[in-house]
């Protein structure tokens, strides 16, 4: 933690905390939040409150308020989620670079792992492969046309993945990535993949295409060990989009039965008063933690797993 | 049977896959950050004591399989089948050699043994860790000879041939650890 913050501190980016409970929450139909209530002066009725699943909403409040570069390191919850690389609480870095793009960050984070590990990772450069050079290489495909028929063909040669059914394109997707190309990656050495399905850009930018490229995320994730380490986005700052993003999800969460989580009106105005172009990263730090020393769950590495805390 | 949903599922649990029972091996939690949740889980197949690996959708579920390892008195064979007799209930069921399988040569009368029954049908029969049987047949044996290594082969009543030490001899009842078929020592008449 002190080599953390002393990196910050070099490069002038600010420590900040944020609330872990808010009125709102992310609406992303993959993500979970656990739902709790305040009772007691100012709600006599009760004020549903969410644990944030990550900090990124109000973090970019601070930004469009004009907080310049900052960081933070917080607990994030998320309801559902317990295995070997899960744990329902969890710490992340997360930090934001007004005026970077995706790959400016991507070089930020390499230096910051580097530093972290601390001569415990292979002294190699990180792998930078585009989402789409991964399927071609492991899969033959390419993601970003592919039907979801032919990706369902495509796993149903896969012995482990038969049997599997009724996902949409990019359930497939996950499945094929997170099952068969996520273990071949970071064997060796850091290894970013990026510019993700425009379907999965979540809240990053989407690239304009053109007659012979399809439109892709401006987001990037960072691999090691075959383990997920980081995901970022070159930030999304357009409100009329993200509200059309938000609304989208909630129409999938209904659809699904899940929880209406309230989209978070803040942000919205936040960035509607102008953000200012940037780049955003979070990153594991328990999972850091994990692949660094060499260990395989995270239980190795956090005192109290939910199990016994 | 009940069905179990991907949130139930942990190593023991007894599945259905393919209309064959399972047990779970392994299970592990596979979810991107930003992306659907999937549960890996190896499983053994109970009839052909195959390893399988699968995948399935999170909140996906899988029929629960009807089996269950209960402690049966081993009778007797006679030629095609194994009886075991419940203790309390004198209920007796018949294992065919596709349950039996290689265990068979340690069967004793009267040992107790754990028979696991799908739909009250015998699969599986594991004798005891360890069970004491009488040589029927060995080389004589060298007296003195407690140390030199090598042993020899010795026959036991049931008809599982086993290495024991030089100085054992024929009619001697002897201690064997069924999981690895090795001697572990004399039993004292």
């Amino acid at each position: 933690m002190g080599r953390l913050r002393c990196f910050f501190a070099k490069k002038g980016v600010l420590e900040v905390e944020t609330p872990l409970l808010s009125a709102a929450g992310t609406t992303d139909p993959q993500i979970h939040s656990f739902e709790t209530c305040y009772e007691g002066p100012g709600a006599a009725q009760g004020r549903p409150l969410y644990l944030a699943t990550s900090p990124e909403f109000a973090m970019k409040r601070l930004l469009a308020a004009g907080s310049g570069p900052i960081f933070q390191v917080c607990k994030a919850f998320r309801q559902g989620e317990a295995g070997r690389l899960h744990n329902p609480e969890f710490t992340l870095l997360e930090w934001y670079r007004p005026g970077f793009d995706h790959f400016q960050l991507m070089d930020e984070v390499e230096a910051l792992v580097t530093e972290l590990a601390d001569g415990r990772l292979p002294a190699v450069r990180a792998e930078r492969t585009t989402y789409a050079e991964l399927f071609w290489r492991h899969l033959g495909l390419e993601p970003h046309t592919a039907s979801a028929e032919v990706l369902a063909r495509c796993a149903a040669d896969f012995p482990v993945l038969a049997g599997i059914s009724g996902l949409d394109r990019d359930g497939w997707l996950d499945l094929l990535m997170s099952h068969i190309i996520q273990p071949r990656l970071g064997q060796g050495c850091l290894a970013f993949v990026y510019h993700y399905p425009a379907s999965q850009a979540a809240l990053a930018r989407i690239s304009q295409s053109s007659a012979d490229i399809p439109a892709v995320a401006e987001r990037f994730e960072l691999f090691y060990q075959g383990v997920e380490l980081a995901n970022g986005f070159h930030e999304l700052t357009d409100a009329g989009e993200q509200r059309a993003r938000f609304e989208r999800d909630l129409l999938q969460r209904r659809a699904q039965n899940l929880p209406l989580i309230p989209i978070d009106e803040h942000l919205l105005t936040a960035l509607d008063e102008g953000m200012p172009p940037c780049a955003g990263v979070a990153l594991g730090l328990d999972r850091l933690l994990l692949v660094v020393n060499g260990l395989s769950q995270l239980s190795d590495v956090i005192a109290f797993p939910f199990v016994r805390a | 049977m009940a069905n179990y949903s991907t949130n139930e599922f942990r190593s023991g649990l007894k599945v259905m896959i393919d209309n064959d029972p399972c047990a779970m091996i392994e299970c592990e939690f596979v979810k991107p950050g930003k992306g659907q949740a999937f549960a890996r889980v190896k499983l053994r197949n109970l009839l052909t004591g195959r390893t399988v690996e699968r995948t399935y959708k999170s909140g996906e579920s899988l029929p629960g399989a009807d089996v269950m390892d209960t402690d049966l008195q081993y009778l007797y064979n006679d030629g095609e089948f194994w009886y075991f007799m419940h203790p309390e209930t004198f209920e007796q069921v018949a294992a065919d050699a596709s349950a039996v399988g290689d265990n068979g040569k340690w069967l004793k009368e009267q040992d107790s043994c754990v028979v696991t029954l799908w739909n009250d049908r015998p699969i599986d029969v594991v004798p005891p860790n360890f069970v004491e049987l009488r040589i029927v047949e060995t080389d004589p044996g060298v007296r003195g000879d407690t140390a030199s290594g090598g042993g020899k082969p010795a026959t036991l009543e049931t008809g599982a041939v086993v290495r024991v030490p030089l100085f054992v001899e024929n009619d001697e009842v002897i201690k064997v650890d069924t999981r690895n078929g090795e001697y572990v020592g004399r039993v004292k008449g």
